[in-house]
């Protein structure tokens, strides 16, 4: 963590590049995200950790950027949904229509990527686990369900995609 | 055409949008130049303001301007005006706004919001509806008799709690008494609960130097904020702009107005800058409006075979401090207030009141998923009352064509559907013939619940919708309507609906998602299940009137008369020879002969639709019909209940909706399954808990729990088709009903498990655990 007593630059490597922004020592990393770097993918759902509507990926683990400071994450490899493109998970996610009104999708939708980086074999229970720290209001869960299964079933047959 | 888009199920247009982050919500917009406005909100739930210093937060970085309920004097609401958009005087709920700090960012406006200093001088709250409707209650409303009402038909009873409130009457009740060999009452308590959108309500405004206003929200009812905005401030109609990008959630809480009122007065009160107020999650919960409370009773007579031959039903609804859409839920509630059976004698009293809890507004179902779980209680307490199969029992009941609703609306195929072909599918899937109670040891028992719903719109008699759709010179539509993007695919569905009549390619209708009242039409608000419906018709009178302008063009081109041709994708042919056409791409905006003389210009097709004999209901008889059809069903849940705790697992939970023609079945069922997960976080867990200063006690995610990934039941589903003969294609309206008699199926599902009634919501183990206490179980 970058040690900062007021409002200060700071470099985060978001998506494989080097951002530069000015931060308040208090300022999240959802904050970060949305108003200074217009990465607006993160969703604020409840900024208390509840949700998971603005859950990004730090150093591959899936972290609600609502419970991280921006300060914090200097050093560290932030990916979000901004940097995923057309992955087998964004792909399950629109052909099993795994989402309504979207807005929880980013936050799902890393996720879930977490989970297939670090559990590719992941069972029931560990999926269950995980996603349970995401809410959806729109549809039944059995869709997104549906969906990262399939998606670690692609990623397991043919690793390159 | 060889394929057709009716019936498939094609994925949302704006699909990719939502699962690269790109897709904007209002939220989503940020500039250095907006300012932010943060909520001081009443810790007191019935109280005089007594002293309002904000001196200390006034100085504070940032802070602009502070705001009170004394800036503006204004009263607002969409049927009776009874709300101000800060409290002026008294407070009347836990979380009522009563400041607005606004200041350079949201950070700093927060900081400032908590220096603002509030003392009330606490009065007596009203606690409930029932002590709402008693003499001498406290009055949440002192002066209820003075508010301006914005519909004729709202009775409100000065001196009282009663906002509103509505009858029912239809035939003999002494004769349906008499006619009843067995007669059951219930008495049914469901509390306030949450909307819980993902996206929280937050909406901007701007003040311009000519006085335009600029309004973007995340809502469902852009031209109804237009409309309140312009005539609380004074300001023409035409000169306020709302705009709504994509809704992140709504479910019926983004359709009242609230924020916008007070992002105006921001902006008015720092020289028309633009101003953004988004609410933090515990706001939303406890400062915006939720779902109604509703306590009923119901007495329902049978004769020997179980034919129904009267219906008594009181029900006071919960409307919370100020009344938004809660009178006409009320109507809502009393116009089915039978379910879908048919009852001769129908008396039915339902009134709407005031307590000092968290105002109310429409919510997925408006009324009836309150109204049915009372309803379907009361049938399986018939049900055992009569010693009949509770299956048995509906189906005897159930109404069909040729009979008539409680307020007297003449039943046919098309308005009704078919009930009894859902509750016979419903039974199948859920292998009701395999018994409704099954002991698996000593510790476990599965049990099964059924029930069975309706609903029709209760929409304003006038209410309309509009489409346009543009040609590009690449032959591609742009389709435009005033219909919000929430989750249901409606936009992508109306697509279908374009495609399929002008037998284009999907792809290329282009469906603007935003809407902007000034380009957008109108369309009354995207609610009640109805988008599909209303602005489907304007849709399919704008095809066919850009179908006619097409081939009037064609038909000089190709030298024959309009009816000689026919549309094709891409081109428009001579019926007799194919091999004679003109491509679409060579006419739509105009046709260029070789000498450069052109005839014809962009084709642009228009639609419109209102519904047609719609009547309010009558004061004295609740004769009426406030909508045009109905879409009912059946549904069943199966539950596992563990005495040891009285635990329990949701195994199984299935619909069967008569939605006419399903037209995007993989949509449609997403829609219904959804319904059904909030519907039984209803029923399992979520509610509002107030302490006895009526504080709400969980206004987090934290502490109002709602349903989470691996805690669904498996889910089915399934349809019957009757059309509703006046839609497009036939189609019904569905986005709601997942959710009506759902949480009902399960009280009836742990009732007979557990050998208790249990009459209210949420069934947690703690109440099956009482109820069978107090009968010694």
């Amino acid at each position: 963590m970058k040690e900062m007593l007021t409002e200060g630059l700071i470099y985060l490597n978001i998506n494989g590049e080097v951002r530069k922004t000015l931060v308040r020592p208090a300022d999240t990393l959802l904050f970060a995200l949305r108003e200074r770097l217009g990465l607006t993918g993160a969703k604020p759902g409840c900024e208390n950790g509840d949700c998971g509507a603005c859950t990004v990926l730090v150093d591959g683990w899936p972290v609600k950027s609502c419970l991280m400071l921006a300060v914090e994450a200097c050093d560290h490899e932030i990916t979000t949904i901004e940097g995923l493109n057309n992955t087998p998970i964004q792909r399950e996610f629109v052909e099993k229509f795994a989402f309504q009104c979207g807005y929880c999708t980013p936050g799902f939708i890393m996720n879930c990527q977490g989970l297939i980086n670090i559990h590719p074999d992941a069972s029931d229970e560990v999926i269950n686990e995980w996603l349970q720290s995401n809410i959806c209001r729109c549809t039944s869960y059995e869709e997104i369900t549906a969906a990262v299964k399939s998606a670690l079933n692609t990623v397991n047959n043919d690793p390159v995609s | 055409m060889s394929d057709s888009y009716i019936g498939k199920d094609v994925i949302r247009k704006e699909a990719w949008d939502k699962v690269s982050g790109r897709a904007k919500y209002n939220s989503d917009y940020s500039s250095p130049n907006l300012l932010h406005g943060v909520l001081v909100c009443s810790n007191c739930a019935h109280g005089y303001i007594k002293r309002l210093d904000y001196s200390q937060a006034v100085n504070m970085p940032g802070v602009k301007k502070i705001l009170t309920g004394a800036d503006y004097s204004i009263l607002c609401g969409s049927i009776i005006q009874d709300r101000p958009p800060l409290a002026v005087g008294k407070v009347r709920y836990y979380g009522e706004p009563v400041a607005l700090v606004i200041a350079a960012s949201e950070a700093e406006a927060s900081a400032a919001a908590v220096r603002v200093v509030v003392e009330y001088e606490k009065l007596p709250t009203v606690n409930s509806p029932a002590e709402a409707i008693q003499a001498g209650a406290p009055l949440v409303h002192d002066y209820l008799g003075d508010y301006k009402h914005v519909i004729p038909e709202v009775y409100p009873t000065p001196g009282t709690n009663i906002v509103h409130q509505v009858k029912i009457r239809k035939g003999d009740m002494q004769q349906g008494w008499a006619d009843s060999v067995c007669v059951i009452e219930g008495s049914y308590l469901l509390p306030q609960a949450d909307h819980i959108a993902m996206e929280t309500r937050n909406a901007r405004a701007e003040v311009l130097p000519d006085g335009q206003i600029i309004i973007h929200s995340s809502s469902q009812a852009p031209f109804g904020i237009r409309k309140q905005i312009s005539e609380h401030f004074g300001v023409e109609l035409g000169k306020v702009v709302v705009h709504v990008p994509l809704v992140g959630g709504a479910y019926g809480g983004k359709a009242a107005v609230q924020l916008e009122f007070l992002a105006v007065m921001a902006s008015m009160a720092t020289g028309g800058q633009p101003v953004m107020i988004s609410n933090t999650r515990e706001q939303d919960i406890m400062a915006s409006p939720g779902k109604i409370g509703l306590e009923a009773r119901i007495k329902l007579g049978a004769d020997a075979k179980g034919i129904l031959k009267a219906g008594e039903y009181t029900f006071l609804l919960g409307t919370g401090a100020y009344a938004d859409t809660g009178p006409r839920m009320g109507n809502s509630i009393a116009m089915n207030c039978t379910g879908p059976y048919k009852i001769d004698n129908v008396w039915c009293d339902t009134y709407c009141l005031y307590t000092n809890h968290t105002y109310v507004t429409s919510f997925r179902g408006f009324g009836h998923s309150s109204l049915t779980f009372a309803v379907e209680r009361s049938m399986d307490k018939l049900a055992a009352a009569m010693n009949m199969d509770p299956l048995e029992l509906r189906r005897r009941n159930l109404i069909t064509p040729g009979q008539t609703s409680p307020s007297q609306v003449m039943m046919t195929p098309s308005i009704l559907g078919n009930v009894p072909a859902c509750l016979d599918k419903v039974a199948k899937l859920i292998n009701w013939d395999k018994g409704a109670r099954i002991r698996l040891d000593n510790q476990r028992i599965k049990a099964k619940g059924l029930a069975c719903f309706w609903k029709t719109s209760n929409s304003p008699t006038d209410a309309f919708a509009a489409a346009i759709i543009s040609f590009n010179s690449d032959a591609s539509i742009n389709l435009n309507v005033g219909a919000v993007k929430i989750g249901p695919s409606t936009k992508t569905t109306l697509a279908q609906i374009l495609a399929e009549i002008m037998q284009v390619d999907i792809n290329k209708i282009h469906v603007e998602m935003e809407v902007n009242t000034r380009t957008s039409p109108h369309h009354w608000k995207t609610v009640a299940s109805m988008t599909t419906f209303m602005v489907g018709r304007a849709v399919e009178e704008a095809a066919y009137d850009a179908i006619h302008q097409i081939l009037s063009l064609a038909a000089i081109v190709l030298q024959c008369a309009p009816g000689d041709l026919h549309m094709s994708p891409g081109r428009v042919y001579y019926k007799d020879d194919p091999g004679l056409y003109v491509d679409l791409a060579d006419i739509v905006h105009g046709y260029k002969y070789p000498n450069g003389h052109t005839i014809g210009s962009q084709i642009i097709g228009r639609g419109t639709y209102v519904m047609s004999r719609l009547s309010p209901m009558n004061k004295e008889t609740g004769q009426g019909k406030t909508g045009p059809y109905w879409t009912p069903g059946a549904q069943a849940v199966e539950i596992e209940l563990n005495l040891a705790d009285y635990s329990y697992k949701i195994l199984r939970a299935a619909t069967v909706l008569d939605a006419g023609k399903v037209l995007n079945p993989a949509s449609a069922r997403g829609l219904v399954m959804g319904a059904m997960g909030m519907g039984l976080g209803l029923g399992s867990r979520e509610y509002y808990i107030y302490d006895q200063e009526q504080t709400l006690q969980n206004s987090s995610l934290r502490t109002y729990k709602v349903l989470r990934i691996g805690e669904q039941p498996e889910y089915l589903v399934d349809w019957i088709e009757t059309p509703h003969e006046a839609s497009a294609f036939g189609e019904r309206g569905l986005a709601e009903h997942g959710i009506l008699g759902i949480h009902a199926a399960l009280a009836n599902a742990l009732s007979e498990a557990a050998g208790v009634e249990l009459d209210q919501l949420p069934v947690l183990p703690e109440l099956i655990w009482q109820k069978r206490k107090e009968q010694q179980l």
